[in-house]
């Protein structure tokens, strides 16, 4: 073995280390940056999606009742009228209405749905039953409890009977997807009754009178057939 | 470089099929107790091919046409602290934990139930979560029981309590008369009525802000619950001192335990209008 070959060898070898000493940092500093780069691009996506439902001015102004939670009795919701120019077709109008009840009072101590809540899509069946599509953050974010949870459902429930008389029945999807509750106790696998009025529009089906053995004076949104 | 990366992804994966196997194993050993358990959860979402499946343990709970349930009257109380293992429920500021506390609260309703006289199961006794339908076949597993599920709320002004009773389920029983798993509480909800409102009564004597009357909600818990059921939910996990929450357990546990005693005579298997001939 001549000293010339080692040294080639061990220089080589040195190189190869040195290189990769260099290209290491770099290397890592770029797969963090694609990583980001998704991440950004995931979020743009997602908040193109739910972009806000464009209001159109040339609609009519219309008073609009959305339910929030009351400042002087606990745990309860009051409505609160704002004018809106609302759309006429009943699935833009609900995504507008919900939109707003998203966004929250001017009083954030007043909310019942979390800030970061994203309604994803809002379908309308032939039936009346509408399909509320939210994302994870009303599940994740919403405070758990029985009352809190109520009255989260029950905001939305009782804006889409107030403004929306097309909606009969309410079914919560969260991310596209039917969960048992919405953050532990409130039963979100069955339909809320929203109204129970006949419609302006008729229906494909009539509604759904639950039968009931108990008589609740209280409105409170409560679940039909499944 | 590379090599070393393989390496341990090679590590990675042989760990990851070590752990997979191991699993597996794990779940053989533990089916038949899985499987006798899921045989009385029909699965939600089909109630009508529900009932035909139901097992004969089933059978017997959700039809109240049960000789054996005609003929005790009510001296069970099942209480449920709700949550517990990984789930906490709600969670305070000062690192107060809902399924904590109400397993502490279980602890004293069941001495002032057991006080008048009342049997009393739990649907946990330590730090594990069983799903909803576990809980509710250790309840329905009882022969003249009812149910309570304790719970400490999120929101709610501190200090008071409200009872929730199931809202209004559409009551649908087949040819046999058997009711489906997941509407089980359907016959049974004038009872709760019932029940809810006269533990209401005391709370609200016992705690001023609390409601009158006990509140409807579609509470996941109560609905494949085979008995008169009440879900009682104490305001708040927001107190600064969890001292606040612990005094208000004995003045709880007192209103359960009155409210079940004077219901006591008021408790009949409820009859299903046109489920039986």
């Amino acid at each position: 073995m001549t000293p010339a070959w080692k040294f080639w060898v061990i220089g080589g070898l040195v190189v190869a280390v040195l290189a990769a000493a260099i290209y290491f940092p770099i290397l890592s500093r770029r797969v963090r940056r694609a990583a980001r780069l998704q991440q950004q691009s995931e979020e743009q996506a997602r908040r193109e999606l739910a972009q806000p439902i464009a209001i159109n001015p040339g609609d009519p102004r219309v008073k609009t009742k959305l339910f929030w939670a009351s400042d002087t009795i606990d745990s309860t919701l009051v409505p609160v009228t704002v004018e809106l120019p609302l759309s006429k077709d009943p699935v833009l109008r609900s995504k507008q209405v919900l939109n707003t009840l998203l966004a929250g009072p001017v009083d954030t101590e007043l909310r019942t749905l979390p800030p970061d809540a994203l309604l994803l899509a809002f379908y309308l069946l032939p039936d009346g039953t509408a399909i509320a599509d939210f994302s994870e953050a009303l599940a994740t974010s919403v405070p758990s409890g029985i009352v809190s949870e109520q009255l989260a459902v029950n905001s939305i429930a009782r804006t889409l009977e107030a403004n929306v008389p097309q909606v009969q029945r309410l079914k919560i999807l969260i991310h596209g997807q039917e969960v048992e509750t919405l953050a532990g106790h409130l039963d979100l696998t069955g339909t809320f009754v929203v109204n129970t009025k006949p419609t302006p529009a008729p229906a494909a089906q009539a509604p759904v009178k639950p039968a009931s053995t108990t008589s609740s004076a209280d409105k409170t949104a409560t679940p039909a057939a499944r | 470089m590379l090599l070393q990366v393989r390496n341990i992804l090679q590590i990675k994966s042989l760990f990851l099929i070590g752990l997979l196997s191991l699993a597996l194993l794990a779940a053989v050993l533990f089916s038949p107790s899985q499987t006798s358990s899921q045989t009385q959860q029909p699965a939600a979402g089909t109630p009508t091919t529900a009932s035909p499946t139901a097992s004969p343990t089933q059978t017997g709970v959700a039809s109240p046409f049960g000789v054996q349930t005609q003929q005790a009257g009510l001296n069970i109380v099942v209480l449920d602290p709700a949550h517990g293992g990984t789930d906490p429920g709600a969670r305070g500021t000062g690192g107060i934990r809902e399924s904590e506390i109400v397993l502490d609260f279980a602890t004293q309703v069941r001495r002032a139930l057991e006080l008048q006289g009342f049997q009393v199961v739990q649907t946990r006794q330590g730090n594990e979560d069983p799903s909803f339908d576990d809980r509710s076949t250790t309840a329905n597993a009882q022969r003249g029981a009812v149910f309570v599920t304790l719970h400490i709320s999120s929101t709610g002004l501190p200090g008071t309590a409200r009872v929730y009773v199931n809202s209004d389920l559409p009551l649908v029983a087949d040819a046999n008369g058997l009711i489906p798993w997941d509407r089980a509480q359907a016959p049974f909800l004038g009872l709760s009525k019932t029940f809810g409102d006269l533990v209401q009564g005391f709370l609200s004597q016992r705690f001023k802000g609390s409601p009158e009357a006990a509140q409807t909600a579609s509470v996941r818990q109560l609905r494949t619950t085979a008995a008169p059921a009440i879900a009682v939910e104490i305001s708040s996990v927001t107190v600064e001192n969890r001292a606040d929450l612990d005094r208000m357990a004995p003045g709880v546990a007192d209103a359960i335990a009155r409210g079940a005693a004077a219901f006591k005579p008021s408790y009949v298997v409820p009859k299903i209008a046109g489920a039986l001939p």
